[in-house]
């Protein structure tokens, strides 16, 4: 299955604005991606309970899954969001 | 007359008011786990009770005069607006809960998760918790808990305040907040700060108290007096609110019954906290924090744009004194340019002027800003580094200060170590400021961030006070300048005992200000020195504060 490990790059870790952007990609993505930390369970990307849940800090590694068409496309798009500092931009 | 009760908290917001005491609606009680036919009936009413928090959260949101406050209830909707939620929901009712029971089920498993992360997702169990109840309350058909609207003014009293509580506050009615429990970071604090109402968060025994009780609130001290008597009350809001109004009338600079200057400074973030300085006559700035620049930051700024962000606040502060802090970093501000992840105690480590032992080319690039700011504005520009703690220290940043064409170099006075060493310092340095937040921490080896170990952190814990009177002491033996900038500059109870202390600037945040400055205007400069005697002697904070107050 398609995979892809990100150090997540927010400030503040993947929490309130950093968690609301990428739950709100990951919702608009058109397959259904998880989230999860090491070995524990992973979680739907699209949920917000779920990703707060994970209590991922500035530089915790996550991996994101998906399969099905599109997947690669979507999460290299996700990736790329969690690297990025999302405290920091005004969009 | 009634006994009075006082429970004590940790303040987050300075100020005091009275009032009858209301606690936010009750939780509504779970009745025992009903009977039902369908499945798929039981699993769609509770869809459309959560439904139905998210809509109102939504309406509050679109409501909402405050951006902050806006924010939070969308991010409290998305929580409640969830599909693993909803799954939960579904797997609870196919076990046999009912909806109601399958919502608090659902709620309570990421409730104990948010537990055992710890931290952040620790305070966020208020906003968890008030998604559950205000679900739960839908389906029983009972009113949303919330803030009580009794059509006079009172004290509002909860567990913990979710955002959406905060949101419905009318400052009108609203005024002060107790909460038994939460941090200096709950959104309780942050939002009273935003409203500017008095509070004490961490307060244990505060819903013990019947409603209806008369309280008077002591924001700055964390102090919570119930039973007071009808007079005390009116006294108390009668006295704040002259306090007030003499405070905003009183202007100029800061100084004692008897012409004895004292700097009154604002603390600064940037060039749009100006106006609130202005506002309040502040003489300067007396902490401008330059992290605001570099937080958000996985790079560090370059040089021209540390010249734009001092040129702004130097510009503005033409004429009076900026005193500028370089980069305060580590701990509780961790920077993600300067990688600093697997410090075992942050607190501890490398952080403030210590960060230049390995990178000390952002410390060169910081100053030599700063001193091209200052060379295109007219500003008195006085620098100053944090966390410093050795004469070794204190010389090599005030030779680099100087070598970049900067007139002052001074320090901060955040660990022990330094305030003994106050004199030394003082020989190579032309200031110091003291930051009472990080010595309190540092002198009573207790976490700031620690709500169980307030009355440590308390600033008028004695040995704190003496160690601000070791460096007062210090500056006056040589006549150079000996300034706090902490939160307890910001209590107008303890400005005159700091005074008396030997320290001749306060700087705080402007709002609190006014207060302190008419706090001065009432006590001769003798009387500071008294007061500081009878507060260094004191056994302890509380018999301190009954001696000076």
């Amino acid at each position: 299955m398609p995979t892809r490990t990100v150090a997540v790059g927010s400030a503040s870790g993947l929490h309130a604005r950093p968690a609301k952007l990428f739950v709100e990609a990951a919702a608009a993505a058109p397959v259904k991606v998880t989230i999860r930390v090491g070995d524990r369970k992973p979680v739907p990307a699209k949920s917000m309970l779920g990703v707060l849940a994970l209590g991922a800090k500035q530089g915790t590694e996550v991996i994101l899954e998906a399969d099905g068409d599109g997947a690669e496309e979507a999460l290299n798009g996700l990736a790329a969001l969690l690297a990025r500092d999302l405290d920091a931009s005004d969009a | 007359m009634p006994e009075v009760v006082s429970l004590s908290g940790i303040g987050v917001c300075a100020g005091i008011a009275a009032g009858p005491l209301l606690r936010i609606a009750d939780v509504p009680a779970l009745p025992p786990v009903g009977v039902f036919d369908s499945s798929e009936a039981e699993i769609d009413r509770a869809f459309v009770a959560l439904g139905e928090v998210v809509a109102d959260l939504s309406r509050r949101a679109d409501r909402a005069t405050d951006a902050t406050v806006a924010e939070v209830l969308r991010a409290e909707a998305m929580m409640a607006d969830d599909e693993a939620l909803r799954d939960a929901v579904r797997e609870h009712v196919a076990d046999g809960a009912d909806a109601v029971h399958a919502v608090d089920r659902a709620f309570g498993a990421y409730r104990e998760m948010f537990l055992d992360a710890g931290g952040y997702l620790a305070e966020r169990v208020a906003d968890l918790d008030d998604l559950r109840n205000r679900a739960v309350a839908v389906l029983l058909d009972l009113p949303m808990p919330g803030v009580p609207h009794p059509g006079y003014p009172f004290v509002l009293a909860a567990r913990d305040l979710a955002p959406a509580d905060t949101a419905d506050l009318d400052p009108a009615y609203v005024k002060a907040l107790v909460t038994e429990v939460g941090g200096p970071t709950s959104h309780t604090a942050i939002l009273a700060r935003a409203l500017g109402l008095p509070a004490v968060v961490a307060c244990p025994g505060v819903l013990g108290i019947a409603d209806g009780t008369l309280v008077l609130v002591d924001g700055a001290a964390g102090r919570v007096d119930a039973g007071i008597d009808e007079a005390a009350a009116q006294a108390a809001t009668r006295d704040a609110a002259q306090l007030a109004a003499a405070a905003s009338t009183l202007t100029g600079p800061g100084q004692t019954s008897d012409g004895y200057g004292i700097k009154l400074l604002a603390n600064v973030g940037s060039a749009k906290n100006v106006p609130a300085a202005d506002e309040v006559h502040a003489e300067g700035v007396g902490l401008f924090r330059t992290e605001l620049l570099f937080l958000d930051r996985t790079q560090e700024p370059g040089l021209d744009e540390q010249i734009a962000a001092y040129r702004d606040v130097f510009t503005a502060m033409s004429g009076r004194r900026v005193v500028i802090r370089t980069l305060d970093a580590g701990a509780d501000k961790p920077l993600p340019f300067l990688n600093q992840e697997g410090e075992p105690n942050p607190a501890l480590g490398v952080r403030g002027l210590r960060i230049a032992r390995q990178r000390p080319e952002v410390l060169a690039t910081q100053l030599a800003a700063i001193a091209e700011a200052r060379s295109q504005t007219g500003a008195d520009v006085w620098v100053m580094a944090p966390m410093v703690s050795t004469l070794a220290e204190a010389t090599t940043f005030a030779a680099a200060v100087r070598d970049a064409g900067l007139p002052k170099a001074g320090v901060m006075i955040e660990v022990p170590a330094a305030a003994l060493r106050a004199a030394d310092l003082l020989q190579v340095v032309d200031f110091l400021s003291i930051g009472t937040n990080d010595l309190s921490q540092y002198t009573f080896a207790a976490d700031r961030m620690c709500g169980a170990l307030a009355d440590l952190l308390d600033p008028w814990q004695p040995a704190l006070l003496q160690l601000i009177g070791i460096c007062g002491d210090a500056g006056r033996a040589v006549d150079k300048p000996v300034g706090v900038c902490g939160e307890a500059a910001a209590d107008p109870g303890l400005a005159p005992v700091l005074v008396g202390l030997g320290v001749t600037s306060l700087s705080m945040s402007p709002r609190a200000l006014p207060a302190v400055r008419a706090a001065l205007a009432g006590v001769s400069e003798e009387e500071c020195r008294r007061l500081a005697r009878l507060a260094v002697a004191a056994p302890d904070a509380v018999e301190a504060r009954k001696l000076v107050l």
